[in-house]
């Protein structure tokens, strides 16, 4: 590895400790990132000709802090500087800097970090984009391409958000356990939203927005070590891996999103199932189960099937079950109507999702399947008219032509042997 | 003899490796196995999956099994090779090898005291 892609690798993975311990002394973002740019500029001239500091994030801390206080002494009264030279003789005070570095604050430093990028006047999109610059330090042109807008229209939200976030106040005092807690939660859920953006990324972009799903991934591990005994947490991470484990094989080679039943396994990521089944293995023992790990555990029923045959759909109606009772949701009802219909039938199915028709009356995903339902039970017209709803209700084209072409495959397998299409 | 060289590095920072760093790392420290296995010195490989999937069972009575790595370290153990050589000097070079294509962290070299290969058929 070159110097350059060295020195990058260590930045990057002291960026969430250095800037959360920066930011619980300035008391300030835009000071916090400013003072650790400075030091990862210095870095850069440093670290080539006097090999790596044992704890760069350390050395970034103690750089960063000097170069602001440097910065204010200088625009207060002109005084002499530190110039590089003494800076680069740091590694006896890096040892003591790291000694106060200890653990607990190490740990609410950087869950303080993500956790203001989290803050609820943000909408969604804010906070992600938010969390990528300053957590992830991803380049407002990384960010700006992930999203597919411009970078200066990422700029301006990531700007808008800063100063959301400054009005707002941070919190800095040591949260209790409950609180602590709370913000667990409200960051698991911005990671999953994180990666989430780049997962429901359509065929043609599903490239350019991969990053953005490996990044939710290193966040989720960051949280974990941090959160070593939170089965939640185990099982948010679980998730991810085993989603993104299937990355190579859900779009075809013209970019048409390839439905889990017909997806190539050869083309899984054994890897990453094998880590994130042995992380949902490790959750489970805790016996405190929780929407991450239900969903990671019905991910790994179907990662664990080597052909779809093989799928437990008992195992995975009862998990949904599970679900529902946790996290009482019509789309939950409605994915697990997907698993009643291969145990129990489209009839069951399509009776379990009757009283749904509601509250998603405008929900694209609920016409494609309660269509898929009928149409198994040969209620064509019926099915046709759902189908129909479905693909004007589609948000995107890239949804509306899965939705085709999730429903083409419907109707050409529901179709019952030996008897001809209804033509109109 | 056989000596265990056990590797230690900072997880974040190997987990900061983009795909293709860690490929590349990968396939040099491959060329290094090479030689070991030509000279029928390579004994079994490791890499572990990340501390955050480990568990730990402290001995206590009752045993108390815990979440995470048993040390808390800066750097943590990531693997480790197990290698024949004629006497620590060659153990170091093996070391020395491996870490001229995978710079940071250390390696800590132990002799085996005992080797049970295990019957596992792959």
């Amino acid at each position: 590895m070159t110097d350059t892609a060295w020195i990058d690798a260590a930045l990057t993975s002291a960026r969430p400790q250095a800037v959360g311990a920066l930011l619980r002394y300035f008391r300030n973002l835009d000071t916090a990132e400013e003072a650790f740019q400075n030091a990862s500029l210095r870095a850069l001239r440093n670290w080539p000709q006097n090999g790596p500091p044992r704890d760069p994030a350390a050395w970034l801390i103690m750089v960063g802090r000097n170069a602001v206080i440097d910065e204010v002494r200088r625009s207060n009264k002109q005084e002499a500087l530190t110039d590089d030279a003494a800076v680069s003789d740091l590694d006896d005070v890096e040892e003591k800097l790291a000694d106060r570095l200890d653990g607990s604050h190490y740990r609410d430093d950087i869950l303080r970090l993500l956790f203001i990028c989290c803050h609820p006047d943000l909408p969604a999109t804010q906070q992600i984009a938010l969390a990528l610059r300053i957590v992830s330090g991803l380049s407002v042109k990384q960010i700006g391409r992930a999203f597919l807008v411009s970078e200066a229209a990422m700029e301006q939200r990531i700007t808008r958000a800063k100063t959301r976030i400054a009005n707002a106040g941070v919190p800095f005092e040591t949260p209790g356990a409950v609180e602590r807690s709370e913000r667990l939660g409200a960051v698991a859920a911005m990671v999953y939203l994180i990666f989430n953006e780049g997962y429901s990324a359509s065929g043609e972009t599903s490239e350019i927005r991969r990053p953005l799903c490996e990044e939710a991934i290193r966040l989720a591990r960051l949280l974990l070590r941090l959160f070593q005994s939170e089965p939640e947490i185990m099982g948010l991470t679980a998730l991810l891996l085993l989603q993104h484990a299937r990355a190579a094989a859900r779009f075809d080679a013209n970019g048409e999103l390839v439905l889990l039943d017909d997806q190539d396994r050869a083309l899984w990521n054994q890897k990453l199932i094998a880590e994130g089944l042995a992380l949902i293995d490790k959750a489970m023992r805790h016996r405190r189960s929780g929407p991450y790990q239900v969903q990671a555990a019905i991910a790994a029923l179907h990662a664990r099937a080597e052909k779809p045959e093989d799928t437990d759909w008992v195992q995975i109606d009862l998990l949904y079950g599970a679900l529902e009772v946790i996290q009482p949701s019509p789309v939950v009802t409605l994915n697990r109507a997907v698993a009643v219909s291969k145990v129990h039938g489209a009839e069951a199915a399509l009776q379990m999702i009757e009283p749904l028709g509601e509250r998603l009356s405008n929900y694209f995903h609920y016409f494609g399947v309660r269509g898929a339902f009928l149409m198994q039970l040969g209620r064509n017209e019926e099915s046709r008219v759902a189908f129909d709803r479905a693909i004007a209700l589609a948000n995107t084209s890239a949804e509306a032509a899965h939705i085709r072409m999730h429903l083409d495959r419907l109707m050409r397998e529901s179709r019952p042997s030996g008897k001809t299409e209804t033509k109109k | 003899m056989l000596y265990a060289i056990l590797c230690y590095h900072d997880e974040d920072f190997v987990g900061s490796w983009s795909k293709e760093q860690d490929a590349a790392v990968m396939s040099k420290l491959a060329v290094v196995q090479d030689g070991l296995k030509k000279q029928g010195r390579l004994g079994p490989v490791v890499r572990l999956m990340p501390t955050t999937s480990a568990t730990t069972l402290r001995k206590d009575d009752p045993p108390v099994v815990l979440d995470g790595p048993y040390a808390e370290t800066k750097e943590q153990l990531l693997g480790f090779y197990i290698v024949d050589c004629e006497n620590l000097d060659a153990a170091v070079e093996v070391a020395r090898d491996l870490g001229a294509v995978n710079p940071g962290g250390a390696y800590e070299i132990r002799p085996v005291g005992y080797f049970e290969p295990g019957t596992r058929a792959t």
